[in-house]
């Protein structure tokens, strides 16, 4: 018996894309500035298109636009999905993606001029701060509203990681961009010295956990089993890592401020909570992983399991070596190094856009009535252009930041530095080579992928009629 | 950190840990059905086909989150972070620094104790002493003086054998130990325009060059003999004491071309080495003067003249 009502696939088909153009655009800044550190000419003297408003530009283009769309969509998707129910409150919906889409040109203009709050990860001046959270908000009451209407008892546990996701970055940003404006473009910040610092990071690294881990464990829960065809590892095991996922990141922050001005009970705390972290996070991996065993066949011949499982490869990878870079003697070596930006990227990299891509591979296709993407063979050539790229780019950022990191601490017996800065540079030099290759090479995976996905829904058979909802399988 | 912050914090972190100690303890246990053949889903489906099974939590990553719970908790006694409870061992990173701080500096007053009583001259001679001069030299003086002591515009070539506030051992030591100050008066207003270029020109055939205005310097060398010669001295060669550079030879400051010498005469300068004693001491002064001193050849004044601070006389010729 089914319903007469239908999903609500425009807005996910709509962020889908969007998913795609702010990939390649995120990653393509990403390569231009990696390509001034080797060739620092290519600024061409030209403010807007310097080092220090480029770096932000593609930091929010890739978490935010790139990463942002892919979990509207998704989400907006799997929500539907397993509740059984349309999308709530669509024209709010709708507003969401126009919303969101407005908030992500008001930072590729402003961020160019020089227009920025100071705050890393949370750049973008007051009134657009304010524009976000009115459209988070929004995003709140469509995707919760949309729980509470499901037809299903139990909420899957995709949605579980969703709404924390949805709820904790409502108050981590409300909080961190409190501000006192001053005029339209300039505020300063409603915190000072120490404290500011400490809520930067308190939601630096709680965007990193909710917005980077939860959303995106959420698109993992959805898209591993379905892909593979086999139940959820363990039911037990995502109770437990959620919670302890949840109520242990909120402590994570400190571990960004290691031998600063921070109280030392502050810094210790970062430090043994990131290492509890430890098993929380691999728990995600874990019940991901293991849900295939029985179907490990399926990844000679299905290149969106591979994007999956390697995505939850350099997720467990990442969220083994935080914990270890927070602990103070590792991080007094690590810190300020490259070895944070190699960090980062095989978690953004490897993990996020891994799973990102794997998961519009699998969706696409479905929100066009087909059942594949126009090339199966394009989305193997991108895996291995991808994971190769990702490989190229963390291990030359590994060698590059311990290299900085000896030669920085090496002290002469009478008390000099060993080596001056340049020479660290130098030595570094090489390796930004080989991580602008790197990451050249993730930048044409997404070109191929821009050019399967406009294949597939484009060809004559593509069709966006709607879905209409299923009635559950039980009450 | 006040009472209640002491205990807020305390507070928060006993029941995070404990949460997540029970939340472990409590999924850890048993379940009835864990001992089938098979595992079985909890019996709710979503969307058609997505189930769960129910399978334990695998012992490995049980063993990890409990040892990770047990370090969190060593820790904690160990090290401050417990509110304000400071930890058992004393530990704070201004201690950790503090010992380190006087770890470096045992190593570095054993690596100096050679050098106390050692005259700047010897050092200058003492490989060992010099390359640790160069290490202070990189660290220190590099960044305006250039990692090769060759300067830059504004910023003397030490490498010169004559430094303007003159290069005997004890000029060097008081040069670094004090620094300098360096002003040549702004003249465009007492010569004019003209003026300007005619002590220029004139300048510009101290060095031994053709002046490329030959009248003007026949005039500028008037002006010279009643204004510049005041400091410069008559025959322009300087005066250390005043720290007046010689503008005979071709070690020049800003620059030896008309264009710059014109600038400098009409617009004057000033210029400034820091002082370097406090941030440095007096072992490590001398040894950096070493290191100036052993880049030229001894100045002819360094036996003749051992108080040359007070030797207010102009530089022989050809040093």
């Amino acid at each position: 018996m089914q319903s007469a009502e239908t999903y609500n696939d425009t807005v996910v088909r709509q962020f889908a894309l969007m998913t795609v153009v702010w990939g390649i655009v995120g990653m393509l800044v990403g390569v231009i500035i990696a390509s001034q550190l080797l060739f620092p000419a290519l600024n061409f003297d030209i403010a807007w298109l310097s080092y220090g408003r480029l770096r932000p530009l593609h930091t929010n283009a890739v978490i935010f636009a790139f990463g942002g769309s892919a979990l509207f969509c998704t989400s907006y998707y799997i929500v539907q999905r397993t509740c059984h129910a349309r999308l709530f409150a669509g024209p709010l919906a709708t507003f969401t993606f126009w919303g969101w889409q407005a908030i992500i040109l008001a930072a590729a203009i402003t961020l160019p001029l020089g227009i920025t709050s100071g705050k890393e990860y949370a750049e973008l001046e007051w009134p657009i701060d304010l524009a976000i959270a009115v459209v988070w908000v929004c995003y709140a009451i469509v995707f919760l509203g949309t729980i509470v209407k499901r037809k299903v008892k139990h909420i899957y546990v995709a949605n579980w990681f969703f709404a924390a996701f949805i709820i904790t970055v409502a108050v981590l940003h409300i909080v961190n961009s409190a501000a006192i404006p001053v005029t339209m473009w300039k505020s300063y910040s409603a915190y000072a010295g120490v404290v500011d610092a400490m809520v930067q990071w308190w939601y630096g690294h709680n965007a990193v956990g909710f917005f980077l881990t939860a959303g995106f464990l959420g698109i993992m829960y959805y898209f591993v089993p379905k892909q593979a065809g086999r139940p959820v590892y363990s039911y037990r095991l995502s109770v437990v890592h959620f919670w302890a996922l949840i109520s242990v990141y909120m402590w994570a922050g400190p571990h960004h401020l290691i031998y600063t001005s921070l109280p030392d009970w502050a810094q210790s705390l970062g430090m043994v909570f990131s290492l509890i972290l430890i098993a929380p996070s691999w728990g995600g991996m874990i019940n991901g992983i293991m849900t295939l065993s029985g179907a490990w066949h399926k990844l000679r011949t299905d290149p969106i399991l591979k994007f999956l499982i390697v995505s939850l490869s350099f997720y467990g990878m990442s969220t083994f070596e935080g914990p270890m870079m927070s602990i103070k003697t590792v991080n007094a070596l690590s810190h300020y190094t490259d070895w944070t930006i190699g960090h980062v990227h095989s978690g953004a990299l490897g993990w996020v856009a891994m799973v990102s891509i794997g998961a519009l591979y699998a969706l696409i296709p479905r929100l066009y009535g087909r059942t594949e993407m126009h090339s199966t063979k394009l989305i193997d050539i991108h895996f291995w252009v991808m994971t190769i790229g990702v490989v190229l780019y963390v291990a030359a950022m590994w060698i590059s930041g311990v290299t900085q990191g000896l030669m920085w601490r090496a002290t002469n017996v009478d008390g000099t530095l060993t080596y001056t800065f340049v020479e660290a540079l130098k030595a570094t030099y090489p390796f930004y080579a080989v991580r602008l290759i790197g990451g050249v090479m993730v930048l044409s995976g997404m070109f191929l992928m821009a050019y399967n996905v406009w294949k597939t829904i484009t060809a004559p058979n593509a069709s966006t009629v709607a879905q209409p909802v299923p009635a559950p399988a039980h009450g | 950190m006040s009472g209640f912050w002491n205990l807020w914090i305390a507070g928060l972190v006993s029941l995070n840990i404990a949460f997540v100690g029970w939340l472990l303890f409590a999924t850890a246990l048993k379940k009835k059905g864990d001992q089938k053949a098979g595992p079985e889903t909890t019996g709710h489906i979503w969307d058609g086909d997505l189930r769960e099974y129910n399978n334990p939590l695998p012992r490995w990553w049980l063993g990890i989150f409990y040892a990770s719970i047990v370090f969190a908790l060593l820790y904690l006694v160990l090290f401050p972070g417990f509110g304000s409870f400071k930890g058992i061992l004393g530990w704070s990173q201004v201690s950790q620094w503090q010992g380190q701080k006087a770890d470096a500096d045992a190593v570095v007053s054993r690596e100096f104790a050679r050098f106390t009583g050692v005259s700047v001259e010897d050092l200058a001679k003492d490989p060992g002493a010099i390359k640790i001069a160069k290490n202070l030299f990189a660290a220190n003086c590099a960044m305006c003086h250039g990692s090769d002591a060759h300067g830059a515009k504004g910023f003397p070539n030490l490498t010169s054998p004559n430094l303007t506030w003159g290069r005997t051992a004890d000029d060097i030591v008081a040069t670094i130990s004090n620094g300098r100050a360096g002003v040549m008066p702004t003249w465009k207003d007492t010569l004019g325009a003209d003026g300007v270029v005619q002590v220029a020109n004139y300048v510009y055939t101290l060095s031994g060059r053709t002046a490329p205005d030959a009248a003007a310097a026949a005039a500028g060398k008037e002006k010279f003999a009643t204004i510049c010669f005041a400091c410069h001295g008559p025959e322009g060669k300087g005066n250390k004491l005043l720290g007046a550079p010689n503008l005979t030879d071709d070690y020049w400051i800003y620059g030896s071309s008309l264009d710059t010498i014109k600038e400098t005469v009409a617009n004057g300068r000033t210029n400034r080495m820091p002082a370097w004693l406090d941030t440095l001491g007096e072992q490590k002064v001398k040894l950096l003067a070493a290191y100036i001193y052993s880049l030229a050849p001894p100045p002819a004044d360094a036996a003749a003249a051992p108080a040359p601070v007070a030797d207010a006389a102009p530089a022989p010729a050809g040093t």
